[in-house]
């Protein structure tokens, strides 16, 4: 008898044991953002399960360049996580119509977010969303205060200013003027063409005209960005075009130039390196008073897996992801990554706070080559790329590269045909 | 009326070579030559005979991009000809010199390179050319040359030809290797029997040593063609897969990775990408054919 009872109680709490395990659900979280692993294992995760006991969350990154491949081959295998982070447009759109993410539109929460932050993660009607934007990245420049300070010049905000300002620290010599190279490419068109472009295209109003064929790359507003950085190349150092990016970002951290062209992701780690005072300044433009647009680009987002076993709990997640708590701790962790939530953030970077300001004096967009109109053969972005250095070098003329890049487009996208 | 035996250890001694060498191999080649053949359309994969090569040789977006690497690769391998490999001749003459003193030293010193990964290769002479912190630049100013200096890597005009010469660099170990083993063979009484004639120093040289190594210069030619055709690390290492400025260092392996795997926005395309990889080893075949059908059976050889 007496064995008995212990035999039950045995049982007793096995079964007790495992029900509590029952309850307990694990979400795996699919991601490429391994330098944020020790943020997720200390802040962000143990934040989430203290307001939700019963739902264990695992943080397994891989490396940034084989994210994609080895995603797409979790999935079509079924060993993927239950939520996975989604790289911007057509990659993430692929895989929703896989089949392998989850429309999320009815998620109360997606309401949070403004319609340039979903949209890098809808079907190109807008009709579905499928993942919760998570952050952004804002360009501008950034500058040494103590090389301003020194020279005299002012914060330019207009173009004129900005040139000027230019023109004063090459002559002085005691900096170069701009840190930037062109061997890498891709600095020229996005910290170049796309930071400073939205403000001749209008932001959303060209890029949205663009997609939907009614304005072409030939026309004033896509062409004048490629004559404004066709000046920038006598500011930039010797040797410019063998520069790569790890060397601009050493020359200015050095505090060897005055400006540098920037994404806001560059904050986190010019923070660490460089040991003189910096401050940002938006895009200039044309003239004082004119309204400002600024590139506000959507980055990462976080979406569930269609083949999930645990989608209420996964939604859950989702939903704390698209509220201000979450912003909040992510935003101030990862400085020059900025929530997307509609609710301000209270940042501390004094940098990243300068970058974020700019949401509310200025009309946010997206890159412009990002959404759609990089899809088919020749790639417009990479053309891009092409084209922008070719406009710093001096090798073509804006008309010419705009017709190029039209001739290209209008080659494989019908509103352009 | 015994029969021979079948003699099977020949095909137990050769099985293990022969499925390795076809499952590594001789299927992939295959099973690449065949995906070049179908497409994809709304996520299924479609049979479109020749078509992707039509794309790739008329189609005028994709076909300026095949000459143009075409073109280059082209170039990569004609200054390996003209520079690489009379230099390792050159080199293996001066070692095979009976009275050269640390020969062994500057054999081992000219190889190393040819061991260094792409990546290190790549890395280390982007530093030295590097115009902000490199060494080419202060080095040249300390003979009063500066103005010769130019950024060599990131101009369209130059930046081909200094990658190859880079490559040049690396691999000068590989001719002038096989052509001091080839000088080595030469028997001693061939030479004294040319010195009884007359026939000493340079004129030994072009007139007895370099018909005999022929062949091995042949060989090494073929080499050169083949790496060259193939090659891709050390373009990808030091321009990055848009193998810039202005896809002036593109070449077949770079434009086949872009096409193949996909680069920044561009999703990968493994049809097409089949397609140009396909092209490389047809020109790669030919190549080979014309050399050994056209070249290597006139060859003269000499019974030494």
């Amino acid at each position: 008898m007496k064995r008995n009872s212990l035999k039950l109680a045995l049982l007793g709490t096995t079964l007790m044991a495992s029900t509590a395990y029952a309850e307990d659900v694990t979400l795996v979280i699919e991601s490429w953002r391994n330098d944020d692993l020790t943020l997720w294992q200390e802040q962000i995760i143990p934040a989430f399960e203290a307001k939700h006991p019963g739902i264990k969350l695992q943080f397994t990154p891989s490396a940034p360049a084989e994210y994609n491949a080895v995603l797409n081959s979790k999935l079509d295998a079924g060993s993927a996580g239950d939520l996975i982070t989604c790289r911007p447009f057509d990659a993430s759109l692929a895989l929703y119509e896989a089949g392998h993410l989850t429309d999320l539109s009815s998620v109360d929460a997606m309401s949070n977010f403004s319609d340039v932050a979903k949209s890098a993660w809808q079907t190109d009607d807008g009709s579905a969303s499928f993942c919760v934007p998570m952050a952004s990245v804002i360009h501008g420049f950034i500058y040494n205060k103590d090389a301003f300070a020194e020279l005299g010049i002012e914060v330019p905000t207009t173009e004129d200013e900005f040139f000027a300002a230019l023109d004063k620290i090459k002559e002085d010599g005691t900096y170069i003027p701009m840190a930037m190279g062109t061997n890498d490419q891709w600095e020229a068109a996005t910290m170049g063409y796309n930071n400073i472009g939205p403000n001749y295209w209008k932001g959303e109003e060209g890029r949205q005209a663009l997609i939907a064929g009614e304005q072409k790359l030939t026309d004033e507003p896509w062409t004048a960005p490629y004559a404004t950085l066709a000046r920038w190349g006598q500011y930039l150092g010797d040797g410019y075009e063998a520069q790569t990016y790890p060397d601009s970002q050493n020359i200015f951290t050095l505090g060897r130039a005055a400006i540098y062209p920037a994404g806001s992701w560059e904050i986190a780690g010019f923070n660490t390196q460089a040991d003189f005072e910096m401050g940002a300044f938006k895009p200039p433009v044309k003239n004082a008073g004119d309204t400002c647009y600024i590139s506000d680009h959507t980055d990462i987002g976080i979406g569930m897996n269609a083949a999930s076993e645990h989608p209420e709990a996964a939604k859950t997640f989702l939903t704390w992801v698209a509220s201000p708590e979450f912003a909040e701790i992510f935003g101030n962790a990862v400085p020059g990554f900025f929530p997307l939530s509609k609710t301000p953030v209270e940042l501390q970077d004094p940098l990243a706070k300068e970058f974020v300001g700019w949401r509310d004096e200025c009309e946010s967009t997206i890159r412009s080559t990002y959404q759609i109109l990089s899809r088919g053969t020749p790639n417009l972005e990479n053309e891009t790329w092409g084209a922008s250095v070719a406009a710093i070098k001096g090798a073509s003329t804006p008309e010419e590269l705009g017709a190029d890049l039209q001739k290209g487009l209008s080659s494989w996208y019908a509103p352009h045909q | 009326m015994n029969r021979p035996r079948f003699r099977w250890h020949i095909v137990v001694f050769l099985a293990p070579a022969v499925l390795v060498y076809t499952a590594v191999m001789i299927f992939p080649l295959f099973n690449t030559l065949r995906l070049a053949l179908y497409t994809e359309i709304d996520q299924s994969r479609v049979f479109v005979g020749l078509q992707n090569f039509q794309t790739l040789f008329f189609d005028p977006i994709w076909s300026e991009q095949f000459w143009n690497a075409l073109g280059n690769n082209f170039w990569f391998f004609l200054i390996h000809m003209l520079v690489q490999n009379p230099i390792g001749i050159a080199l293996a003459a001066l070692l095979s010199h009976p009275r050269l003193r640390f020969a062994a030293l500057y054999r081992s010193a000219i190889f190393i390179p040819t061991i260094l990964s792409f990546v290190i290769v790549g890395f280390a002479w982007k530093l030295i050319l590097s115009p902000i912190w490199g060494i080419a630049p202060s080095m040249l100013d300390a003979i009063g040359l500066k103005s010769l200096f130019a950024p060599w890597l990131g101009k369209e005009e130059y930046a081909l030809t200094t990658l190859a010469l880079i490559s040049v660099w690396q691999f000068v170990g590989i001719p002038m290797m096989l052509i001091y083993a080839a000088l080595l063979t030469i028997p001693e009484e061939i030479l004294e029997a040319g010195e009884i004639d007359g026939i000493t120093g340079a004129s030994a040289f072009w007139k007895i040593k370099l018909p005999l190594i022929l062949p091995s210069i042949g060989i090494i030619s073929i080499l050169t063609f083949v790496g060259n055709f193939n090659a891709f690390d050390l373009i990808y290492a030091a321009q990055g897969a848009l193998a810039g400025p202005d896809f002036s260092t593109d070449i077949l392996g770079t434009f086949m990775y872009r096409t193949f795997f996909g680069f920044q926005l561009q999703l990968g395309d493994p049809h097409m990408g089949s397609a140009i990889a396909g092209a490389m080893f047809a020109i790669i075949l030919v190549g080979v054919c014309i050399y050994l059908f056209g070249i290597q059976t006139r060859m003269r050889r000499y019974q030494l």
